[in-house]
C-alpha cells in the first residue's frame, strides 16, 4: 500500500494501490455487465407484450436515434483522445478532450430525455405496458449511468485542474475513461437490439 | 400515493406492542448506558469509522448473532403455533409474516455476515496482507448491509412486515395482491444490504489476487482463501441480477409498471426466473466458504494436510459454474416441459459429484489422523452424515417428475434446512470457536461448547427430520394450521420440542460468548491449536497491522512448515520498518445512514423526499472523491514494542490443546 512508484509504468499504474483501483473497477464493470444483460433479457422477455399499447413501430425515429449513438460513439472517441493526451503528460490537451467528451455525452442525455418526453406525450409511459416499462427502464439505467458519469468526470477535471497529473489523478481519469468506454458499448447494444431490431420486426 | 399515517405504527396486535415498548425500552438501555460509561467516543473512533478488516469482521459477526435470534425466534414462533392442530397463537396474516422474515434474516442477515464477517477477519490474515484491498469501501460495505437489517427489522414495528415469503413470488407479492408496504420493505432493505455484498466481492477478488504474500501462489493458498474467492466470483456474477430483479420489484410497486404483474403483459413467473437465477448461486455464496471452514478445522484437527486439495479447487470451481446452471430445479411446476425440466435436472445432479468429492476428501483427511475432539472438531465431525442427508435428499427433489410431488411440501422445508444448518450454521459454529482466539485473544470455553454442539445437533435433528415424513405425507409449507384428522399432530409436536432444545444450544453459545470474555484465560499462545496457516503466525488477538514482517511462504500449510522447520518466525529488529495503514473515515457509517433514510422514505412512497435525500447519497460520493488522505505511518517503536508483549507471553504459553 505504501507509495512505492514504478516509473516504467504509465502514470496511472505506477502504485500498487492504483494498480488495484483499476482491476477493481475492471471487476466492477464485470457487475455492470451482469445487470445490463439481466436488463436485456428482461426486455427481450417483454418486449412484444404491448397490452394493447404501442409498439416499437409506432415510437421510434431512426433521425433521433441515429444522432444520439453518432454523439455518444465520438465522445467515446474523444475520451480515448483525451487518455492519450494524459499519456502524453500533456494536461490541458486531456482536458480539452474532456470537456468535449462530456458536451458530446450531455447532447446524447438531452436528445434522450427529449425522446422520451416525446414519447410519453403519445401515450407510452412506462405504466403502459410490459414493453415499454423493460424500454424505459433498460434505456433510463443507461441513461442514469451516463449522467452519473459526466457528474463524476467533472469531480474528476476539478481535481486534475487543482493537482495536476499525478499517479492519483491520472488513475481516476483513466477509470472515467474505462467507464465511458463501456457505456458507449452498452449502447451499441441497444442501438442494434432495442431499437434496429424493433423497427424491422 | 403514499402511506396513511394511522397505519405508520402497527397497532392492534399485543404481541407487537409487547415488542415495540421492548424494543423502545431497549434502545433507551443502550443509549443510558453507554452515555453513562462515556463511551460514545469510544465507539465511534474504535468502531464506526474503523476501516480495520478485522474490527469490520467482528461487527459483521455481532450482527449475525444479533439476527440469528431475531430469525431463531421466528422460527421458534412458528414451531409454537404448529405444534399442535389448530393452533391458535398466530393468525394466518402474523404466520406468513413470521415466516417471511425469518427466511430473510437467516439467509441475507444472520448467514451472509457471519460468513463475510469471519471472511474478513481471517482472509487478509491468511494470505499475509496488512488489510483489504479497499479498506474504506469495506467499511462501507458492512454499514450498508447492516443499515439494510436495520431497515428490514423495523417493518416489524412500523409499516408492517412484508408476508409474501423470502421469495416473494408475483402476483402475490404485486401492488394487486398485498397492497401494504410490507413488501417495499422488503425490495429496498435487500437492495441496500445487496449492494453492500457485491462490493464486498469485488473487494475480496482484488485483496486475494492482488495482495498474497511473497512465495503465495493460487495453488498455495489455503483452502478457505479458495472457498472465499471463488465465493466472492459468485457474488459478483450473481447479485448484479437481485439488484435488477428487485429494482424491477421497486417500479412495479412504487411506479405503477408492469414486469411481473398480471395486467399491463407483465410476466409473473419473470420474476421466479430472476430470483432464482440470484437465489440458487446465493446457496452456494452461502455454502462454499464454510466448505473452507471445515477444511481448515479438519485438517487442522487431523494433524494432516488436507486431503486432495488440487481436486478440492476443482471441485469448488465446478460447483461455482453449475450454480448458475440449476436454477429452473426451484420450479419444475412452472410447466416449461420434459426437456427444460431433464436439463436442469441433470445439471443439479451434477452438483453432487463435486460436492461428493469434498466429503470424501474430508473423509479422508480424517483417515489415519490423529482426531482432537475440540469442540470446532465437533461440529465439524457431525456435519459430514447431517450435510448427507440434505444433499441425498436433494438428489431426490432433483428429479424432475418426482419433485412434482416434493413441491411445497415440508419434505423441501427439511431438505433446505438440512442443507443450509449443518452447511453453513455449523460451518460458522465451528469456524467462531476455531478462530475465536484469533479474534479476541482468549478461547471460547469448551465444555460449554459441548453443551452447545450436543443441545445444538440433537435439536436440529429432531426438529427438521420430522418434517421429511411429515412432507412425504402430504404437510404442505406456510400452512399456518392444520386439523388433527390429518395425523401430523405428534410428529409435529416432536419437530416443536425439537426446535427449543435447539434453541437452548444456542442459548448456550450466547452464554459461552458472555462468559469466557469475563473468565476465559488470557494466557493463551498465539496458536493455541498448532495449526497450519499464516493466520496463526501473529499475535491472538492480531494487531491492527496485523504482520510486523510479511512471511515468505513456500507451500501449501505454510505455518506448519515454518514451525517444523523452525524458519522465519523470529523477527529481528533490524527487520522492523514502518508500516503503512488506512486511516479511519466516518464517511462509511454517514453514507449508509443516508442510504436508511432515503430507503425508508421509498419505502413509504414519499418519492420526493426520497429523491431528496438520494442527493445526500451523492455528496457523500463526492466527498469522497474529493478525500486525499492517503493513511499513516506506524512508527518503528510502536511495532517492536507491540511485538514484545506478545513474543515473550509466547515463550511461557500454556498448551491448551489437550
Amino acid at each position: 500500500m505504501s507509495a512505492n512508484l514504478n516509473t516504467a509504468l504509465p502514470l496511472e499504474y505506477q502504485t500498487e494501490q492504483n494498480r488495484m483501483n483499476i482491476l477493481g473497477f475492471w471487476i466492477f464493470l464485470g457487475a455492470e455487465i451482469i445487470l445490463f444483460a439481466t436488463l436485456f433479457a428482461t426486455y427481450s422477455v417483454l418486449s412484444t407484450r404491448f397490452a394493447g399499447g404501442p409498439t416499437q413501430n409506432d415510437l421510434f425515429e431512426i433521425k433521433g436515434v441515429m444522432t444520439e449513438t453518432i454523439l455518444l460513439l465520438t465522445s467515446s472517441f474523444t475520451c480515448g483522445l483525451a487518455i492519450y493526451e494524459m499519456h502524453r503528460g500533456n494536461k490541458k490537451g486531456l482536458l480539452t478532450w474532456m470537456i468535449i467528451t462530456l458536451l458530446l455525452g450531455a447532447g446524447f442525455v438531452g436528445l434522450e430525455i427529449n425522446e422520451f418526453i416525446t414519447y410519453v406525450h403519445e401515450g407510452a409511459t412506462m405504466q403502459t405496458s410490459a414493453f415499454l416499462s423493460s424500454f424505459f427502464v433498460l434505456l433510463g439505467t443507461h441513461g442514469l449511468h451516463v449522467s452519473m458519469g459526466i457528474g463524476w468526470a467533472v469531480m474528476v477535471m476539478i481535481q486534475i485542474v487543482k493537482r495536476g497529473l499525478t499517479p492519483v489523478t491520472a488513475r481516476k481519469a483513466f477509470i472515467i475513461g474505462l467507464y465511458w468506454h463501456f457505456l458507449d458499448v452498452v449502447w451499441i447494444f441497444i442501438f442494434t437490439f432495442v431499437y434496429l431490431k424493433g423497427m424491422v420486426s | 400515493m403514499g402511506i396513511k399515517w394511522d397505519k405508520f405504527f402497527i397497532t392492534g396486535d399485543p404481541l407487537i406492542l409487547g415488542s415495540q415498548i421492548a424494543i423502545l425500552l431497549t434502545m433507551i438501555g443502550i443509549v443510558a448506558l453507554v452515555t453513562y460509561l462515556k463511551k460514545w467516543k469510544w465507539l465511534w473512533r474504535e468502531w464506526f469509522t474503523t476501516v480495520d478488516h478485522k474490527r469490520i469482521g467482528i461487527m459483521y459477526i455481532l450482527m449475525g448473532v444479533l439476527m440469528f435470534f431475531r430469525g431463531g425466534v421466528d422460527g421458534l414462533l412458528m414451531k409454537a403455533q404448529t405444534a399442535t392442530a389448530d393452533g391458535k397463537l398466530l393468525d394466518a396474516q402474523h404466520y406468513n409474516e413470521v415466516f417471511t422474515t425469518h427466511g430473510v434474516i437467516m439467509i441475507l442477515f444472520m448467514a451472509m455476515p457471519l460468513l463475510i464477517g469471519i471472511m474478513n477477519v481471517i482472509i487478509p490474515l491468511q494470505i499475509g496482507a496488512r488489510d483489504v484491498a479497499f479498506p474504506q469501501l469495506n467499511a462501507l460495505s458492512f454499514w450498508l448491509t447492516f443499515s439494510g437489517a436495520m431497515l428490514f427489522n423495523i417493518s416489524f414495528v412500523i409499516g408492517g412486515s412484508p408476508d409474501a415469503g423470502w421469495t416473494a413470488y408475483f402476483p402475490l407479492a404485486g401492488k394487486e395482491f398485498t397492497p401494504g408496504i410490507g413488501n417495499n420493505f422488503y425490495a429496498v432493505a435487500i437492495q441496500i444490504a445487496g449492494i453492500g455484498t457485491l462490493m464486498t466481492g469485488i473487494n475480496f477478488i482484488v485483496t486475494v489476487l492482488k495482495m498474497r504474500v511473497k512465495g503465495m501462489t493460487l495453488m498455495k493458498m489455503p483452502m478457505f482463501t479458495w472457498t472465499s474467492f471463488i465465493t466472492s466470483i459468485i457474488i459478483v456474477a450473481s447479485f448484479p441480477i437481485l439488484t435488477v430483479a428487485l429494482a424491477l420489484m421497486t417500479f412495479d410497486r412504487i411506479f405503477g409498471t408492469h414486469f411481473f404483474t398480471l395486467g399491463g403483459g407483465g410476466l409473473d413467473m419473470m420474476w421466479v426466473n430472476l430470483f432464482w437465477l440470484w437465489g440458487h448461486p446465493e446457496v452456494y455464496i452461502v455454502v462454499l466458504p464454510a466448505f473452507g471452514m471445515f477444511s481448515e478445522v479438519i485438517s487442522t484437527f487431523s494433524r494432516k494436510m488436507l486431503f486432495g486439495y488440487k481436486s478440492m479447487v476443482f471441485s469448488i470451481v465446478g460447483i461455482a459454474f453449475l450454480s448458475m446452471l440449476v436454477w429452473v430445479h426451484h420450479f419444475f411446476t412452472m410447466g416449461a416441459g420434459p426437456a427444460v425440466n431433464s436439463i436442469f435436472s441433470i445439471t443439479t445432479m451434477m452438483i453432487a459429484i463435486p460436492t461428493g468429492v469434498k466429503i470424501f476428501n474430508w473423509l479422508f483427511t480424517m483417515r489415519k489422523g490423529r482426531i482432537q475432539f475440540t469442540t470446532a472438531m465437533l461440529w465439524a465431525l457431525a456435519f459430514v452424515p447431517c450435510f448427507i442427508i440434505g444433499g441425498t435428499t436433494g438428489v431426490m427433489l432433483a428429479m424432475g417428475a418426482a419433485d412434482y410431488q416434493y413441491h411445497n411440501s415440508l419434505f423441501l422445508v427439511a431438505h433446505f434446512h438440512y442443507v443450509l444448518i449443518p452447511g453453513v450454521v455449523f460451518a460458522v459454529f465451528a469456524g467462531l470457536y476455531y478462530w475465536w482466539p484469533k479474534m479476541f485473544g482468549h478461547m471460547l470455553n469448551e465444555k460449554l461448547g459441548k453443551l452447545h454442539f450436543w443441545f445444538f445437533v440433537i435439536g436440529f435433528n429432531m426438529t427438521f427430520l420430522p418434517m421429511f415424513f411429515l412432507g412425504l405425507d402430504g404437510a404442505v409449507r406456510r400452512s399456518y394450521t392444520y386439523s388433527a384428522e390429518t395425523g401430523f399432530g405428534p410428529l409435529m409436536l416432536v419437530s416443536a420440542i425439537g426446535a427449543g432444545i435447539l434453541a437452548i444450544g444456542f442459548g448456550f453459545l450466547c452464554y459461552n460468548i458472555y462468559w469466557s470474555a469475563r473468565y476465559a484465560d488470557r494466557n493463551i499462545s498465539s496458536d493455541p491449536w498448532d495449526a497450519r496457516t499464516l493466520e496463526w503466525a501473529t499475535a491472538s488477538p492480531a494487531p491492527f497491522y496485523n504482520f510486523a514482517k510479511l512471511p515468505e511462504v513456500k507451500s501449501l500449510d505454510a505455518f506448519w512448515y515454518m514451525k517444523k522447520n523452525n524458519d522465519g518466525l523470529e523477527l529481528r529488529e533490524n527487520e522492523i520498518k514502518e508500516i503503512h495503514m488506512p486511516s479511519n473515515s466516518g464517511l462509511p457509517i454517514i453514507m449508509a445512514i443516508v442510504f436508511g433514510i432515503a430507503g425508508f422514505f421509498l419505502i413509504f412512497e414519499w418519492k420526493i423526499a426520497a429523491l431528496v435525500a438520494a442527493l445526500g447519497i451523492i455528496a457523500g460520493l463526492i466527498v469522497r472523491s474529493f478525500d486525499y488522505n492517503d493513511g499513516f505511518h506506524v512508527p518503528v517503536d510502536e511495532i517492536k514494542a507491540t511485538e514484545k508483549a506478545w513474543r515473550k507471553v509466547d515463550k511461557e504459553v500454556k498448551d491448551h490443546v489437550s
